[in-house]
């Protein structure tokens, strides 16, 4: 059966029924919801495994996407937008964790979610033109470049290094871990632009595909998200024109800061969504799979995990729903997200491990896509800012 | 030209049917969605449209049913239909398909479209019979089941499903056409689609705007009524044959079907 306005197909009645809307989300949303959910069941999903072996999606799904609108779903119509809001992309970000590849969601993730908002908040007129309006159209793919060889969580340790000179800069130096960068067209990348260290002297320059002295030096290999491209890049001597300045010079680390929040919350919807669907399955499992003359489901040691399961993704659905209620009302929520992402991210990955437990050994082969999910969702705790410096910012917010 | 496209609000796919026993009617709380075959109607219409060989001045989505079938028409509207007719009204409620088609019917004498598209079948109801009985009230050629449709020199060559092979049928307009589900691929509606469609016109009718009889809808005006609803007898359970003797195992299985003269 076809009918984009249907529910997915192939479930037990009640599971994946539309839902009546959980505030911030509306019926709109909703609606929304399930075409999306729709489109990734059946567009991207079929493909997930073929792309997790060739450790590499196809740039047309990009156009894909873009042809459906869901590059542009926040952004306004005059740059090729959808003219939504953040809700309308946190509806997406959830529903694409169904798409079976942690990889695929973070290639498209890191192209809407952390390299395009900086050009549409800070960028020029001109830069939106060139930059964003593509991005949406799904002809050029973006990545954000912050992380380097030896700065991660202290992004004030950023030493690749911007010298002005007549028209422009000179960049030198390295990035690493950056997600799409072995395709991206563009780079938003954040560079030192004074002698000195420390948050002062920070700026951001769009560094694009084909500039001289420009380079991928490797595509990183990596426990999960397969399908994504990881990408250590050198700059030797890259003359980047004055109009790629995005933002304030100096005024970089502000932009950063930005961002992180809608990073940090688009990481929670995706775990929140990513434990739906693996609960989900792993009752349909439960339920069928028999031992000791009974659905496993039966016995208490697993009914009790699955009752935690449940417990964790309806704690981390109500964290993360509300910090992004805050967030979309223009409310400072850095505690909030903070504290979502904190929680979500190592539970999505021990509500995994459970549903592996769960499968026993079917949940160790990889036709099952546990294995993989438990390895795509390991980096939940590491990416966006570590559990570590979550607990630092929570600590420094209590007064200590 | 003018398309309408009847479309009916039915229980999500994914909600369990019940019936509720006091009324004998579907148990209708809980999600609901629009009717997957009327996705099919729409996309029909679009692609006439779409395909230039007529000009296709609007297509007009039409829904009877009680105040929550809005939903439905915003959904129609968010695959591409321009505007939307509503006719509810309490008199309504209880219709038979005979009933329905006659108060469908006089929507459409309101609206005189060249072209009637529907799905062949509801999700719930199931009847397979709203086109034939709208047809007959306009006075218009009736095709059901269509799984293809060319624009011809202002004709329509249709093909249908039938239960060996196909028909290819032409027929002139006005006409009323229901269509299965392999006839296309609904589109997604987009975001903007789906945030624009409450902005596009909607008439809300009552059974009165349209002249309708009330004393031919509703349960009242039904001339069919539900006198009880039995679930299907439960399954008899499997025989289960042990094989321990391969070779008795065998005969065994072999004079089963002998009996039931499932072996030629
Ligand atoms: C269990 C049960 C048994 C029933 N048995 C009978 C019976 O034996 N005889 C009888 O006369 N009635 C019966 N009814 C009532 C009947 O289902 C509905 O009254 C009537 O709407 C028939 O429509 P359908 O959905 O079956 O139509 P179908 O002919 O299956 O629907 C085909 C298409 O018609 C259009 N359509 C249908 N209804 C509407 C609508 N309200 N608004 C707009 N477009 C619409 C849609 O495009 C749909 O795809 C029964 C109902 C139930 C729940
Ligand atoms: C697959 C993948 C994709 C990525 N994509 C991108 C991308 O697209 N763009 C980008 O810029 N970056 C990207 N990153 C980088 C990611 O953001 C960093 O890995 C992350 O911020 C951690 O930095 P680090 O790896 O340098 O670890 P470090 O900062 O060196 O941390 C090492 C350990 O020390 C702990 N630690 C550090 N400081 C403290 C402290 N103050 N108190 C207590 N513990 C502390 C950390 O929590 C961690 O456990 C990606 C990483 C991965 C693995």
């Amino acid at each position: 059966m076809a009918g984009q306005w249907t529910s997915a197909s192939g479930r037990a009645p009640g599971e994946g029924a539309p839902r009546a809307p959980a505030p911030p989300f509306t019926r709109e949303h909703e609606d929304f919801r399930q075409v999306t959910r729709s489109f990734v069941e059946r567009e991207l999903r079929p493909h997930a495994q073929e792309w997790e072996d060739a450790r590499w999606f196809p740039n047309e799904v990009f156009r894909l996407l873009a042809a459906h609108g869901y590059l542009g779903l926040k952004y306004p119509e005059e740059y090729g937008g959808q003219g939504g809001d953040y809700l309308h992309d946190a509806v997406f970000a959830e529903e694409l964790a169904r798409c079976g590849s942690g990889g695929l969601a973070a290639g498209i993730g890191a192209h809407t979610g952390i390299a395009t908002p900086p050009i549409w908040k800070f960028g020029t007129e001109e830069q939106k033109r060139r930059f964003l309006a593509p991005a949406i159209r799904g002809e050029k793919i973006a990545a954000l470049g912050i992380t380097e060889p030896g700065a991660g969580s202290d992004v004030a340790g950023i030493r690749t290094h911007a010298r002005r000179v007549d028209g422009g800069f000179v960049v030198n130096g390295s990035k690493t871990f950056i997600t799409n960068g072995v395709r991206a067209d563009f780079v938003v990348t954040a560079v030192r632009t004074t002698p000195e260290g420390g948050h002062r002297g920070l700026s951001f320059l769009v560094i694009e595909k084909g500039m001289e002295g420009f380079s991928v030096s490797r595509k990183l290999d990596k426990l999960g998200w397969h399908a994504s491209d990881t990408a250590e890049l050198a700059f030797d001597d890259v003359l980047v024109p004055e109009e790629n300045l995005l933002g304030e010079e100096n005024r970089g680390f502000y932009l950063i800061m930005a961002n992180f929040q809608w990073e940090r919350l688009l990481m929670a919807l995706g775990a929140v969504g990513s434990m739906q669907a693996t609960l989900e399955r792993t009752l349909e499992f439960a339920r069928e799979r028999r031992a000791f003359g009974r659905p496993i489901g039966r016995h208490q040691a697993i009914r009790h995990k699955l009752a935690e399961m449940a417990l964790k993704l309806e704690t981390g659905r109500a964290l993360t729903y509300n910090a992004l209620r805050l967030f979309a009302e223009g409310h400072d929520a850095v505690r909030e997200v903070t504290m979502a992402k904190l929680k979500t991210q190592r539970d999505a990955f021990e509500v995994a491990d459970a549903a592996l437990q769960i499968h026993g050994g079917a949940g160790y082969m990889k036709e099952y896509e546990i294995e993989r999910a438990l390895r795509d969702l390991r980096l939940g705790p590491i990416g966006g800012g570590t559990d570590e410096i979550m607990r630092e910012i929570l600590g420094r917010q209590l007064g200590l | 030209m003018k398309i309408c496209v009847l479309v009916k609000e039915v229980p999500d796919a994914a909600v369990e049917k019940r019936m509720d026993p006091s009324t004998k009617r579907l148990d209708r709380s809980g999600e609901k969605n629009l009717n997957p075959f009327d996705t099919h109607a729409i996309e029909a219409a679009m692609q006439i449209k779409e395909g230039g060989a007529v000009d296709v001045d609007e297509i007009v989505a039409v829904t009877m049913g009680p105040e929550s079938a809005v939903r439905a028409l915003h959904k129609a509207v968010s695959l591409g239909a321009d505007r939307s007719v509503h006719l509810t009204d309490p008199a309504l409620a209880g219709s038979d398909v005979c009933a329905t088609g006659y108060a469908l019917a006089q929507v459409l004498k309101a609206e005189s479209p060249d072209l009637v598209l529907l799905g062949q079948q509801s999700d719930d109801g199931e009847c397979y019979t709203v086109g034939a009985v709208v047809a007959d009230h306009l006075q218009m050629p009736s095709l059901t089941q269509v799984i293809k449709i060319d624009v011809q020199d202002g004709k329509l060559r249709c093909e249908r499903q039938a239960e060996y092979g196909y028909d290819t049928v032409e027929v002139e307009l006005p006409a009323v056409i229901s269509v299965g589900d392999a006839i296309n691929e609904p589109r997604y509606p987009s975001l903007k689609a789906i945030m624009g469609a409450k902005k596009k016109p909607l008439d809300t009718k009552s059974a009165a705007d349209v002249g309708i009889d009330p004393s031919r809808v509703g349960e009242q005006g039904s001339r069919t009524a539900v006198l009880a609803i039995n679930p299907p007898p439960a399954k008899e359970p499997g025989e289960i044959i042990e094989d321990e003797d391969t070779d008795e195992t065998v005969q065994k299985i072999v004079s089963w079907l002998e009996e039931r003269k499932l072996l030629a």
